[in-house]
């Protein structure tokens, strides 16, 4: 059974939210969802970029009052 | 295709630990090979119960110190080693100036290491110096 967690980055800087999700990242299992809330504007174009370098699948990323949502599922 | 990093710390300064430990910490998450030589002021930092208080040289460096939201650099090169299985090499050198021993560092060091066997070990991979 898949799960989706909530992975809150918010007010820390380059590259805290990347490390949180990636600390998130190895201790999910494949097909899990983590969402990752994120204040700081680089990050909100470089996870992505890591998500898809790394080769897990991006599924959304929008800003919502100021806050990025990253949806990204564990591919392998 | 993972790449190999070899980072040199030499200056100890806040701005050159960060940018370095960013460095670190992203390229071995990401499945680069990443060495990180620890010398001069930069390996002070990690001998046990010393602060982590590297001065800033700048505007920036200033900043980095004063927002709270910044990952200090020590937990950076530790996510390194955790997540990604950097290594942290302290130079034997700067051991034998300080008069310590391995013992006296962080645990999540590595063996110290002399010129010849760094050098030899990082001829095929980038070299990043701060």
């Amino acid at each position: 059974m898949s799960e989706t967690k909530l992975v809150d980055a918010r007010d820390t800087f380059c590259p805290g939210p990347l490390m949180e999700l990636i600390t998130h990242m190895k201790q999910a299992s494949v097909g899990d969802t983590i969402e990752l809330l994120s204040t700081d504007e680089g990050s909100g174009a470089d996870v992505p970029e890591w998500v898809n370098k790394v080769g897990h699948e991006m599924l959304s990323n929008e800003k919502i009052e100021g806050v990025w949502h990253i949806k990204v599922r564990k591919a392998k | 295709m993972p790449q190999k990093f070899n980072i040199v710390c030499v200056t100890g300064t806040r701005e050159k630990m960060q940018m370095a430990a960013m460095f670190a910490s992203v390229a071995a998450a990401t499945g680069d090979e990443v060495t990180v030589f620890l010398s001069m002021n930069a390996l002070t930092y990690f001998v046990k119960g010393r602060a982590a208080d590297a001065p800033a040289e700048g505007e920036l460096g200033a900043l980095l110190i004063a927002e709270k939201g910044v990952p200090p650099f020590k937990t950076l090169f530790q996510q390194a080693v955790e997540l990604g299985d950097a290594k942290l090499l302290p130079c034997s050198m700067a051991l034998d100036l300080m008069k310590i021993t391995k013992e006296d560092l962080d645990s999540e060091l590595g063996p110290p290491t002399g010129l010849t066997r760094f050098l030899s070990d990082a001829e095929d991979g980038q070299l990043l110096t701060f």
